[in-house]
Formats: structure tokens, sequence, C-alpha cells
């Protein structure tokens, strides 16, 4: 039955070429800009560690003087040098890191490569346990490191690629600015998209390629990239004793209960550091998990989500278009039905028989839609945006861009095909 | 003309008639709130910086094995290196004018601070951008000095990047002068930067900050010179070529630079850039913005102007008959064709409407989410009357094909 339907909506389509052709047309370019804008949605919203993301928290602290204080206001997003090194060596989570940007000279021993600059990350080892970083060669370094400032370092695959033409490296000596550092570890591929654990940096695309411990870092006077935020007098660059927050600091709490116990901690550090002067302002702090902390950094831009509005809009108007068009062409063939209904066709039939050739004609949508928003994405890669190398469209975006085409155009249908077989057969065969 | 037989036609075509209002509705409200965005992007894009930036030019570069630390011999080194660097490039035929200058308007790279008009930094505080160089940045950006003097060379100071001493003068834009002293007294005058006294010896006219990201926006004109060379491993300058040599000043100054010292990176992608390509870059983004926004307006208009196409040509297949015993009756060709764009312009009459309601709607949702201003009503006035005759013009084919209807036609059974 629904492949003579199927026939049959075939041949009421080839009847009025243009009029099919318009209201292909109409849901291809609707579909297309959805799906282009729905889909970089998609990748910037995306989590950057699924399966790890909720057991990994930031947490906020507010050491800031009472200048500006007001109640209630979110506290600052990063911390002091101070408050990061007491909250690491408190050891109340199950894992914890505290890091930084960095910016590093790198001289290769190959004379044929300039010395380049590369962007880097300053740690304590916790951080590749509790992100989940894969390694392809090596390992990485432990707390007897950080405790030494050994002067090793992991660096990323590409950097790997670009040093070594990709062969294990570890155990190999990398001259950083005029310092030698044991490389121990080779990462494999991962590029968690957003940057989420430092957002001073770069929110996506990020391209870090080297890992040494922040310890190391700090003994060899290494360049702080990233945001620094100051208050007072004291100073305001990224050092030891300036009033200034500069470092991210992440934890991992397993369970529920840990993070509620471990919010008490933050709040009772607050407290303990106001008695000793140190804190001027009440006890003011945040644990949020990863993807609460991406919402409010706000990390997808307020553009993509402009543009994912406005290309929705854009689908209504066309979808209200079609359901015009297929409008005009069911009710044009109220004869025809008019002939089944009195052959015995029963409405419900001819209801499903309309229903289909809506799909048909939502299919080839679909499919154009398809090819229109591997062209759109295609634009936006184009683009300079952080973000812009992302754009892809992956098989669930696929299969979405088809279900939606079709049960938009099945729903455009709806109202038409029902108008349509309501159609009185004796007096459309009296008039003919 | 009566209305009356327009209108009791259009009720037979209830559900035609609902949509084509409906898609004219959201048409207007989504056209007139797009290209009021499109005129806001392209009005930020084209902002002027208060610098002259035909022929300006900024250099960003690192030295490698430059002394690390802040003592004070590695301070001197550092800044004995960038004065090399500053009489090198004095010294080249093309170039106008050069200055230390850590920041660039539309660059990106920032310092900025907290302006008070007292050291306990109570009361009136303005945020701005500070423009660490020496005497010749001011003449070099070409900002336009309104009232005191430029620095002498006896002011110049330098320091690391992370040294506190502050200058005791200053060069404040007029944005800064006005806010903190709003009687326009401010030459002369001392303010405290982040707790710390100077004098305001100068006021320029205009010098946005370097940055164009959304949280300057609400301070994009504070800036403030400062008369200090600061000493690190990087050092920025800013050239001013002379008419027509930007290209050859940047070459130039690329192997000058290298000749003085071959160990620094300076890459081709931000090393030495002019301004021009500063702001083509920054305000990449937003041009790509305003031209999507276009694309999908005249699409959206488009498929709008064949949907009425459509709908009405059903209506003309529909009525074929009357239009046929209207024509016998005595109408002519013309009559019909008016009978149309009546009708049209009676839909779109409300569609415009009920599209000049959802575009003020959708203007507040955007006011509340996305910090876009109020929708002027001009654009509405604008929108609707672009809406209103775009369904004229589609309505003009099927109109004129159901004027060629013949008045034979009313005596056939069909």
């Amino acid at each position: 039955m629904l492949a003579y339907y199927f026939e049959l909506a075939l041949r009421s389509l080839r009847r009025n070429k243009a009029l099919t052709a318009l209201m292909v047309l109409a849901i291809a370019l609707g579909i297309g800009a959805s799906m282009t804008t729905l889909t970089v949605l998609h990748v910037l919203s995306g989590d950057p560690l699924p399966g790890r993301s909720n057991t990994l928290y930031a947490p906020q602290l507010d050491p800031r003087d009472m200048t500006g204080y007001r109640p209630r206001a979110e506290p600052l997003d990063q911390v002091t040098w101070i408050d990061g090194m007491n909250l690491l060596q408190a050891k109340r989570a199950d894992r914890q890191a505290l890091m930084t940007g960095g910016s590093v000279a790198i001289q290769p021993a190959q004379s044929a490569l300039d010395p380049f600059y590369q962007t880097a990350r300053y740690t304590t080892a916790d951080f590749f346990p509790m992100f989940g970083v894969p390694f392809r060669y090596g390992h990485a370094w432990g707390a007897s490191e950080d405790a030494a400032s050994a002067a090793v370092v992991v660096i990323s695959s590409k950097l790997n690629d670009k040093l070594f033409g990709g062969r294990d490296s570890t155990g190999r000596i990398m001259r950083l600015e005029n310092h030698a550092l044991r490389i121990i570890g080779v990462l494999g591929d991962w590029r968690p998209n957003p940057h989420f654990y430092d957002l001073n940096v770069k929110n996506y695309g990020a391209d870090e390629g080297v890992y040494l411990p922040l310890s190391t870092s700090q003994d060899l006077h290494l360049a702080h990239l990233g945001g620094a935020d100051c208050w007072g007098n004291g100073g305001n660059d990224a050092t030891h004793t300036a009033p200034c927050v500069w470092l991210q600091f992440w934890v991992q709490l397993d369970t529920p209960a840990k993070a509620a116990a471990y919010r008490q901690f933050l709040v009772h550090y607050s407290q303990e550091q106001k008695t000793l002067g140190r804190f001027q302002r009440p006890p003011n702090v945040r644990l949020r998990n990863l993807m609460q902390w991406l919402d409010y950094e706000r990390v997808v831009p307020g553009d993509v989500q402009l543009q994912s509005w406005l290309a929705l809009g854009f689908l209504l108007v066309c979808l209200v278009n079609t359901v015009g068009l297929m409008l005009a062409k069911f009710l044009r063939r109220s004869a025809e039905l008019g002939v089944r209904r009195a052959l015995g066709a029963s409405r419900r039939a001819l209801f499903s028989q309309l229903l289909v050739e809506a799909g048909v004609v939502g299919l080839a949508g679909g499919l154009g839609g398809l090819l229109l928003a591997y062209l759109g994405l295609w634009l936006v890669r184009r683009q300079p945006a952080d973000y812009a190398p992302l754009a892809h469209l992956d098989g669930a975006m696929l299969l979405m861009t088809l279900l939606l085409a079709v049960g938009a155009s099945l729903l455009a249908g709806v109202l038409p095909a029902w108008r349509a077989c309501r159609v009185t057969p004796g007096l459309q065969l009296k008039s003919n | 003309m009566s209305l009356h037989p327009v209108i009791s036609a259009l009720r037979r075509h209830k559900a035609g008639v609902v949509l084509i209002v409906l898609q004219i509705a959201l048409t207007l409200a989504i056209v007139c709130n797009a290209i009021f965005l499109i005129q806001q992007r392209i009005e930020r894009a084209s902002r002027p910086t208060g610098a002259v930036e035909d022929g300006l030019i900024r250099i960003s570069q690192t030295w490698f094995g430059a002394p690390s630390g802040d003592d004070a011999a590695a301070i001197e080194k550092l800044d004995a290196m960038q004065r090399a660097d500053l009489a090198t490039l004095r010294a080249l035929p093309d170039v106008q004018d050069a200055a230390a200058s850590t920041s660039m308007p539309l660059q990106g790279m920032i310092y900025s601070g907290n302006l008070s008009l007292n050291p306990q930094q109570s009361g009136l505080n303005v945020t701005a951008a500070y423009y660490y160089g020496d005497e010749r940045l001011r003449p070099t950006l070409g900002v336009r000095l309104v009232a005191g003097r430029d620095f002498k060379v006896d002011e110049i100071l330098h320091h690391g990047i992370s040294g506190d001493a502050v200058s005791p003068v200053v060069i404040v834009s007029q944005p800064v002068a006005d806010k903190l002293f709003p009687q326009g007294d401010a030459l002369g005058k001392t303010i405290y930067q982040d707790g710390k006294p100077a004098a305001i010896v100068g006021i320029v006219e205009r010098l946005q900050t370097p940055t164009t990201q959304a949280w300057g926006s609400s301070w994009d004109y504070n800036s403030v010179l400062e008369p200090v060379r600061l000493d690190g491993a990087s050092a920025s300058y800013a050239l001013r070529a002379r008419p027509g040599r930007e290209q050859a000043v940047m070459r130039e100054a690329r192997k000058a630079l290298l000749a003085v010292n071959p160990l620094r990176v300076m890459p081709e992608s931000w090393g030495i850039q002019s301004l021009s390509q500063i702001r083509a870059k920054i305000y990449r983004a937003d041009h790509a913005m305003a031209l999507l926004m276009t694309v999908i307006c005249v699409i959206l208009l488009g498929v709008t102007a064949a949907g009425i196409v459509g709908l009405t040509s059903f209506w003309v297949g529909q009525r074929r008959k009357q239009i046929g015993v209207r024509r016998a009756l005595g109408a002519r060709k013309a009559d019909i064709v008016r009978y149309f764009q009546v009708e049209n312009l009676l839909i779109a009459g409300v569609g415009v409407v009920l599209g000049a309601l959802l575009a003020a709607l959708l203007n507040l949702w955007l006011m509340a989410h996305y910090a876009m201003p109020r929708l002027p009503p001009a654009y509405l006035l604008v929108g609707v009357l672009a809406v209103l005759a775009l369904g004229q013009f589609a309505v003009w084919g099927p109109a004129r094909r159901a004027s060629h209807v013949p008045p034979v036609v009313a005596t056939r059974a069909t």
C-alpha cells in the first residue's frame, strides 16, 4: 500500500514541477541553515570529558578586599598562589590539581627548525589521571617530581610529530628557554573542547604542546600566559605574593556527598583565612561541576546562539510557506481525491496518501538541506573563530537533519491533508 | 472599488489567508531585527580608533636568551636592547616616527586599571586602558592632542613589567577627563591610578582601548598614555610610515631588526602588522555575521515572495470561473489586476501589523538576552513598507495571468 502511495506521490509531484521545487527548496534552505547553526552549537556546547565531567569541580573563593564589595556577588574564577597551594596541600578531594597557562620558547636540536613559541601548561601531577589524559609514549610525572621541581616535560603528539617525526621521544632532552628538560611522556590524541580547565587562554581549539610541573615552571621563571585579576596595591602580576588570582584549581569528587563536604571545607577555609586576616569578605564560595562551570562562564559565543535562533526562525517561515503551498497543491486535487473517495477509499487512506506525499517532499528537502549544511559548515570552517575547525557534522546530527526534515514536512502536511480529505465524494463527481 | 467582495472572498480561504499573514508577520519580525543587527555590526566595525590608521604599524617581538628576572641589571640590559631597536627603526628611510608601545588600539594586548580621585579609590571609579610608551608614542599613533602638552624626554621612565613605580604625569583621553572631571577642568588635576597619584598634563581627543571584547565595551574609549618603557623579554613598537610606504616599512623593519639581533621571534602572523590588517582581523567575525544576516534576509524575502506567488496562483486557478463572469459583465483587465492587488494589500496589511508587534517582542527578547539596543521605529516603518511592496511585487505575476482569463470562460461548464 505504502509503495502505491509513494508512486502516487511521485506522480503528483512531477505534475507540478515548479510548485514541488519551491517546496523542496524552502525545506532544504530552512533545514540547511538550521542544521549548520545547530551543529556549531552542538559542537560548542558539548561535554569535553564525557563520563568524567560530573565528578570534576572548579572551587571558587573570594580573597578580595572590601573595595567594591557587594553581597551575593560571584567570587573570582581563579585562585591566588597561596590559596591554590593551601587547597592543594589540604588534599581534601579525591584528586586535585593546581595549574596555569604559559608560553615557552623551544629551541629544537635540529638546525632545520627555527626556535618557536609554544603554549604550555604548568600543572601539578593529578592533572593527567584526573582528566583521563591518554599517553602514546611514556607516562606522566608524580607527586615526587612535583616536590623536587624535576626538570621533566610531557609533550603533545603534535609537538612530538614536529620535533621527532612522531617517534618515541621519551628520555630525550628538550631545550626550553635555555633549560634542558627530559621528555618523560608523549600524549595521545587529547584536545578537550571547550578548553574547560583554563578559559583565559582560548575557549576552543587551544593547542598546548608542553606540560611541565608547576613547581619547575616557577623555579625556572617561565612566562605566565593567561588572565591575572588583581586588587589592592600589592603589585599586579602573576607572582606568589601579589593579591592576584592567576591559577586554576580543579578537584575530582566522586560522590555528591563528597562534593557537599568539600563545599563545607571551602567555607571553613574562607572563615579560617578571614580570622587570619588574609580574607576580608565573608565566606563566598562556589563549587560548580564542569558543565555548570561552562554554563556559568558562557563559553558558547552569543553570536552562535543568535545564529541558531535566527536559523530556527528562518526554518519556521519556510515551514509556514510549505504548509501554504501544500494546501494549494492538495486542494487543487479535490477532483481526483473525490473520485478516489467515490471509488471506496476511506478518509484515513486519503489522509495517509497525502502525508506520504508530504514525507517525500520532506525527504527530498532533507537531502537538499544536508548538502546545504555541508556547504554551510565548510563556510563556517573558513571563518577565523577559534571554534571554526571543530564545525563538523557527526552521525547523530546527520540523522537528526533527516528526521527534522521529514518530521517538519509531515507536520506541515497535516493541516493541508486534513483539509483536502474532507472532500465530499458526490459533489466532486457531479461537477465533473 | 468596494472592499466588501474582496473580504467575503477571503472568508472562503481562511487557512490560506492565515498562512500568508503568519508568513509575512514572521518575515517582517525577523528581517527588521536582522537588518538592525547588521547595522549595529557594521557601525561597530567602522568606529574610528582615534589614531591615524593609514601608515600605522605594530611590531611585537620577543628576544631569545633575554635576561630573565627582575633585578636592576636585567632591566637595564632589556631597556638598552629596546632603545637599540628603536634607534634602528627611526633610522629607516621610510619611517617617519617610531615609539615604544605596549599596546595598540584593537590589537588585544591590554593593560588596564582603575582611576579615581583619591588614594582610597572610594567614590568615582573609572576603568581605563594603560598605553605604556615613550615620548614619541602620541605623535606616532597620530592621536590628536586637544589640551596640555606631550611628555618630555626626561619624563620617560622605564621599569620591568611587574614593577609598580607609577609615573607622576599622564595624558588621558577626553572621555576619561570628562568622566572624572565633569566640569571640564581636568588638565593639571591629580588622579589616582590604582591608588597612586599622577597629574594630567595632556588630553587627547580620542583613543580606543586595545580590546573589542564585550567585557571592555563599557569603557571602550577610556585610555591613559603612560610615559613608561616597559622592559621585558618581549617588547613592542609603533611605527609611522611615510605616506604610501607602509608595505616597504614592514619589510625593511623586519630585516633591520633581525640585523640588530637575530635571536628573536617575530612571526609573520602577528610579529609585524599594519593597523589596517589588525582591524580587518579583529572585525572579521562582525563582517561575517553581517553577511550571514544579509543572506538570510534576502532568502527569507525570496521564500515569502515565492509563497505569495504560489498561493495567489492557486486562488487564480480556483477562481477562473468568477473572473470570467466578472470579465463578461464588463470588468476590464485592469480591474481584475486591481482586485488581486487590493486583496494582497489587505492580507499583507494584517500581516505587517502582526509582524510589527512580533518584531517589537523579538527585539525585547534580544535586548534581554543578547544586549541589543532598542529597535528604532524607523526600521519598523521601512520594513513594513518593504514587505508591502514585496507583496505587491509578488502578486503582480499571478494577477496579470488572472486578467488574461477570457470572458468566454463564464459560459463553459468548468
